[in-house]
């Protein structure tokens, strides 16, 4: 028999991803017991994302990041680039308004590891915890390959797989409708090159959200960030469509890479890394059981992600923050059943977070149903608007504009037409009010 | 396209034994055996003599695609012992 006291710890965080790592942080920061496990050599080690950070919610759990954590470049570009197959229209936003910052996820994470640390928490790394270990329906600790913890609380931020929730009951398996599958390149270029060909100085950055492509009709979404002297390039379809289409997704990068617009952005670089990571895709509805006796579940264990925006981290932040700050109540009131760590689920409801949640609940429903109209007819039409437009070719322009209205009609039918009005109104009317 | 220059970036430490296991009746039985296609690092490949998947393990990412996307819902998926697998230098 362990003597489970001497094993025993305030808080097990599981994932030292940002959600695991602001749980910790909060705790460790009021001076309470917390444990981190993470599976990887290091926090960070296995994890991928596009990817910017915003710095809103990073700095409501690191202040002074700005100054102090591994940046790359500070976004003051956004660019919306609908590809056709040969042609591309692009739509670019630009403020240096310090929203947010380009990092590298192997470097970003172990450094608010190490904040962690610092504040207290115990980070133990390359240990993977297995199971959960249940008693009377309470999660009591954590079973690794090698040992057993225990502990009043255990949190779970071990990220989209969550294995471990699933273990427990509070969410099912995922549908392949409800994840995507992503895979990115990071391109080394030379400082020089990325200033000069994205039109920024040395420390800005620009983001790229990629609509159509090779990804014409499927629902899915590419991007490209500028880190300092490297370029990320991805994508990120849902599993479905990839089962469904037969693709390869690293073929699917392949062409965007090679689409004309895409081409002369990285063109003479190497390859730096190539990896691949899921993204929760199922929005509100598919958000699992938040707690239960004992549990929490933070950050994409949550399904907490807001896709459109390429938005995880910072829900990741404040729910990982909002799971420390209940935790730290519960520890207070020694009472860790369900009904005291619902707190959690009240506050997250009261944040951005659940707030945007429930402001995107349709976007996929709409977006599976009416993907061939939005994601593929549409997104040609732009494009062959501004072929019609640019074009000097003698055809009278009236011609030119009643031809392309008639086309319209013509291809997308009345019907079909009324159904893709009625789904922007329904989707638009959904997100306002 | 061959994935394999994309894995020679990636740092591995390889485990002796897989931590992806088919239930091989199944993987028979499969129509899409789309682990096959979806796979982003190209782990599975299917061996018609034997009538068996081969897997390249030790290439995995760690990605969780093709437990998710399993036709028969039957791959036995874990990850990697803690001091095993993939490491991201980038991210
Ligand atoms: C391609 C892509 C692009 C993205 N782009 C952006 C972006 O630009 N901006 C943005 O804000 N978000 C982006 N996201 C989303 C964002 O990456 C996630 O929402 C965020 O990382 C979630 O944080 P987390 O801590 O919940 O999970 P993760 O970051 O996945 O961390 C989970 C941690 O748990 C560990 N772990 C898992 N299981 C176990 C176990 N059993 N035992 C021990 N450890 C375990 C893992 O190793 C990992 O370190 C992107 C995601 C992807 C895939
Ligand atoms: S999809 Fe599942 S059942 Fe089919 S071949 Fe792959 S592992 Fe086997
Ligand atoms: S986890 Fe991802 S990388 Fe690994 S075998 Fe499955 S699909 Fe391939």
């Amino acid at each position: 028999m362990i003597n489970r006291e001497e094993k025993k710890t305030d808080v097990i965080v599981v994932g030292a991803g940002p959600a695991g790592i602001a749980c910790g942080i909060t705790l460790a920061r009021a001076g309470k017991e917390v444990v981190i496990i993470e599976r990887g050599l290091f926090a960070g080690s296995k994890n991928v994302f596009g990817g910017a950070i915003y710095t809103h919610s990073v700095k409501e759990l690191f202040p002074n990041f700005e100054t102090e954590a591994p940046l790359e470049r500070r976004t003051v570009e956004h660019n919306y680039a609908i590809l056709g197959e040969k042609d591309a229209t692009t739509i670019s936003y630009k403020k240096d308004g310090n929203g947010s910052y380009s990092i590298i996820r192997a470097k970003f994470d172990r450094w608010m590891a190490d904040e962690a640390k610092k504040a207290g928490a115990y980070l133990v790394e390359e240990t993977v915890v297995r199971e959960l270990i249940v008693e009377n329906g309470k999660v009591i600790g954590v079973r690794t390959e090698l040992e057993e913890y225990f502990a009043d609380i255990v949190v779970l931020a071990d990220g989209v797989n969550s294995l471990l929730a699933r273990q427990i009951g509070l969410r099912k398996d995922i549908e392949t409708k409800d994840v995507a599958l992503s895979v990115k390149e990071v391109i080394k270029l030379d400082k020089d090159i990325i200033n000069q060909r994205f039109n920024i100085k040395d420390d800005e950055g620009a983001i790229v959200e990629i609509f159509g492509g090779p990804m014409l009709g499927m629902l899915g979404l590419g991007f490209m960030y500028t880190n300092t002297d490297s370029v990320t390039i991805g994508l990120g379809v849902t599993l479905n469509e990839l089962v469904k289409a037969n693709y390869r997704p690293f073929e699917l990068l392949e062409q965007l890479k090679n689409h004309p617009k895409i081409a002369p952005l990285i063109e003479g670089g190497t390859l730096k890394e190539y990896s691949a990571h899921m993204i929760p895709e199922g929005g509100y509805k598919k958000i699992p059981k938040l707690v239960s006796d004992g549990v929490m579940v933070v950050g994409d264990a949550a399904m907490l992600v807001n896709n459109l925006h390429w938005e995880g981290t910072n829900l990741a932040l404040i729910s990982g923050k909002l799971a420390g700050e209940t935790a730290i109540e519960a520890l207070d009131d020694k009472d860790f059943s369900k009904k005291s760590l619902s707190r959690y689920e009240k506050k997250l409801n009261q944040s951005f977070v659940m707030k945007d949640m429930k402001t995107y609940k349709d976007l996929f429903d709409v977006m599976h149903v009416r993907k061939k109209a939005f994601l593929d007819y549409y997104l040609r039409k732009v494009n062959a608007f501004f072929e019609m437009f640019t074009s000097a070719d003698g055809v009278p322009k009236r011609e030119n504009y009643w031809k392309f209205i008639k086309s319209i009609f013509t291809d997308r039918g009345i019907i079909e037409l009324f159904k893709d009005v009625f789904a922007i109104i329904k989707l638009v009317w959904s997100i306002l009010v | 396209m061959n994935i394999d220059k994309n894995l020679y970036t990636l740092k591995y430490s390889p485990d002796t034994e897989s931590h992806l296991v088919p239930v091989k009746e199944d993987c028979k039985l499969c129509v899409s055996r789309c682990c096959t296609y979806i796979c982003p690092a190209g782990v599975y490949e299917w061996n018609e003599e034997k009538q068996e998947l081969i897997i390249n393990y030790e290439n995995c990412l760690e990605c969780g695609a093709c437990r998710v996307a399993c036709e028969k819902q039957s791959l036995k998926w874990e990850y990697p012992k803690g001091t095993k697998g993939v490491t991201f230098k980038q991210g």
